[in-house]
């Protein structure tokens, strides 16, 4: 069966031409980085460069770019090392609608006395910006929001809110991972502190992230043990990821303009034309500025398990923010914090584009969608009963 | 993803028995909108009002609610009354040949619609009770006190379904009626109820109670023999400073101090107290 894969926000296929790059990195040139021989010199030359090809995408020096194992372990870092760069600070800001990596970790501080402040969004998902100015205060010690949201793509203006937490002397992260190689970004005109991103979003293999960490902050290592990247992430480089990374980031600056053109435009005709032929369904953030990629549907009366499975059966792959494919009970925590009503929530289905999405893919989904969510209707009595 | 047996996909894919009967003796309905999953079930019943003629379903959430909701249509058709009120919600999930764990409650979804039809079709009805409670109600029909107000269950229905399929643990309560699943606030009065159950409350009550001064001594010895020569073992310690009832409250000390997983480290504080002392302690880091 023929896979059609618009769930590119969980994560990407790697692209042929960054797996050829990592190759030989593993049973010929599988030499340590940071040995002093020429057959590791010959590495890190590679890790040079790919170093040099992150930043260039994030408009940053290459020595502001610290390699690490995942997105998640980018932002433990940000987040931790803030709280011990300014001891005497005990509050942390975030929004209601982050990722775990942040969001739990914020919490769990709670039980070492840190205050926490979670940011709320409305309802189509756009941060509380006078919420946060009331917020932010001389005891921040950091401010951390995501660029742009995993579920609804919806874009928060970290640039003004970094702006705030600077005049508040606190510090300011940005988890970028679903911004990074989908939106221009320019660190070198920017007043965020801390950014992070991950590899397997911009099709680059698992197991590899990034953290961005503006020259002159100040900064705590998460690992510690060893000399690797500066003593700023201590353990072997990962090096065949590392250039992987490197060059799907340098792939991601030569797509950037597509991104915003070819890949926007099949996202939107998808959402229009399922707007169109489907009734009782709404755009999950529609009124927010959006990424190019995703689009998250909430179809009222019938429950996201169910049309994911069907859409699986079809070799259909999306996302759902129902409470039954996520192992809890409750519908997502970032489509609750917007308000979006329980008829709507357990209905809510993702689809995220890649540059790799043809328009008969999206044909495919258009002609699909339709008579699944009518015949999951039809099955039930919410559907039948407000449908009549 | 789910790890679905052949029997669910086949009951999701191709539901059997979907639709309403216009002039059925028994309705029975459960679940809600804002709780996830819904089931409507139909019967229709002999010239006699003995057997079940027929049975249909219209049902809102996921594969294994559908597949649950088309399983029991098929069960219960031909069965007598009495007989279809035999049928538990592990009849419903072995037909299908099991459910994940987390998905139980869609069988016990299934049990309950039926149950609640053939109570209202004998003039039996539960009288509802008028708690309130954060969104939906999930069996309105059954009474007793609220526990879960997230998913609007009560004790009554609990007891029931931790006696039927004999529930030890809270996450296996969350399991098969949802309970507990969202904010987590009712899950010590879970326990109660298990603990209900299984006829545990009284054995606990007959339980010799701690004196406080004997509670202090038997805390100050686990500390010392079990718990700070491994701390030190690490380079850590700790300190004990105050026990103010069953809150005790300690101090991480050397290499304990400001670590990071010092959070973990109470935890395991806490829990070898309560192993070695006294279940309702409480470790405080201050």
């Amino acid at each position: 069966m023929q896979v059609i894969y618009l769930d590119n926000n969980a994560t990407t296929k790697v692209d042929e031409a960054v797996f050829e790059e990592m190759k030989p990195y593993f049973c010929e040139l599988y030499g340590n980085p940071s040995s002093m021989h020429y057959f590791g010199g010959q590495v890190q030359s590679k890790t040079v460069e790919a170093r040099k090809r992150v930043a260039d995408l994030l408009g940053a020096s290459p020595d502001e770019i610290i390699f690490t194992a995942c997105g998640t372990e980018s932002d433990n870092t940000a987040i931790r090392s803030a709280l011990e760069v300014l001891p005497d600070r005990r509050h942390i800001i975030t929004s209601r609608v982050e990722h775990p990596a942040v969001l739990t970790q914020c919490r769990n501080l709670t039980a070492k006395g840190y205050r926490i402040t979670e940011i709320g969004v409305d309802g189509a998902g756009r941060l509380d910006m006078e919420e946060y100015k009331k917020a932010i205060d001389d005891d921040t010690a950091i401010v951390s929001f995501m660029w742009a949201n995993n579920e609804t793509g919806v874009i928060f203006p970290v640039e003004e809110a970094a702006a705030i937490a600077k005049k508040n002397g606190a510090l300011f992260h940005t988890d970028a991972v679903q911004a990074v190689g989908k939106i221009p970004i320019n660190m070198a005109a920017s007043k965020i502190d801390m950014l992070s991103l991950s590899g397997h979003k911009l099709h680059a293999p698992k197991g590899i992230g990034a953290l961005y960490v503006r020259k002159g902050t100040p900064f705590r290592p998460l690992m510690v043990g060893g000399h690797q990247e500066k003593s700023r992430r201590a353990g072997t480089e990962n090096a065949a990821a590392i250039i992987a990374l490197g060059k799907a980031c340098q792939l991601a600056g030569e797509f950037m303009e597509a991104e915003n053109t070819t890949v926007k435009a099949k996202c939107e005709r998808l959402e229009k034309e399922l707007l169109a032929a489907i009734p009782h369904a709404r755009i999950n953030g529609g009124g927010a500025d959006r990424l190019p990629n995703t689009t998250s549907i909430a179809f009222e009366f019938v429950e996201g398990e169910a049309i994911l499975l069907l859409l699986s059966e079809l070799g259909i792959c999306a996302s759902s923010g129902s409470a039954c494919t996520s192992g809890s009970l409750e519908p997502s925590h970032v489509l609750r914090a917007m308000g979006v009503p329980f008829t709507c929530a357990h209905g809510s289905i993702r689809f995220s584009l890649s540059r790799y999405t043809t328009d008969a893919e999206v044909d495919a989904v258009i002609k699909e969608m339709p008579p699944i969510i009518a015949r999951l209707r039809q099955m039930s009595p919410f559907g039948r009963e407000f449908l009549k | 993803m789910w790890d679905y047996t052949p029997i669910v996909k086949d009951h999701f894919l191709n539901p059997r028995n979907v639709g309403d009967i216009p002039d059925a003796d028994a309705v029975g309905e459960v679940g809600s909108l804002a709780c996830g999953d819904a089931l409507k079930l139909y019967l229709k019943l002999d010239d006699n009002k003995e057997k079940i003629v027929d049975a249909k379903f219209q049902t809102f959430g996921c594969a294994s609610a559908i597949a649950s909701s088309s399983a029991l249509t098929e069960m219960v058709k031909g069965k007598t009354l009495d007989e279809a009120l035999a049928v538990s919600n592990q009849d419903i999930a072995e037909f299908l040949g099991g459910l994940p764990d987390e998905k139980m409650h869609c069988s016990v979804m299934g049990q309950e619609a039926l149950e609640v039809a053939i109570f209202k079709y004998r003039g039996l009805e539960l009288p509802e009770h008028d708690a309130e409670h954060d969104h939906g109600h999930a069996y309105p029909d059954y009474e007793g006190t609220l526990v879960c107000k997230c998913f609007g269950i009560t004790d009554t229905f609990l007891k029931k379904v931790i006696a039927d399929n004999h529930l030890t643990t809270s996450e296996q309560v969350t399991n098969f009626t949802k309970a507990g699943g969202a904010c987590g606030s009712c899950i010590p009065k879970i326990k109660e109820l298990i603990a209900e159950v299984l006829g545990q409350a009284q054995e606990a009550a007959t339980k010799p109670k701690l004196s406080n001064l004997k509670k202090m001594q038997l805390v100050q010895e686990v500390l010392e023999r079990d718990i700070r020569p491994m701390l030190r073992a690490d380079g850590g310690d700790l300190e004990l400073i105050d026990i103010d009832g069953d809150h005790v409250q300690i101090a991480f000390r050397k290499a304990c101090a400001g670590c990071a997983s010092s959070g973990n480290t109470a935890k395991f504080v806490e829990m070898k107290l309560r192993e070695l002392v006294y279940d309702g302690l409480r470790v405080q880091e201050v």
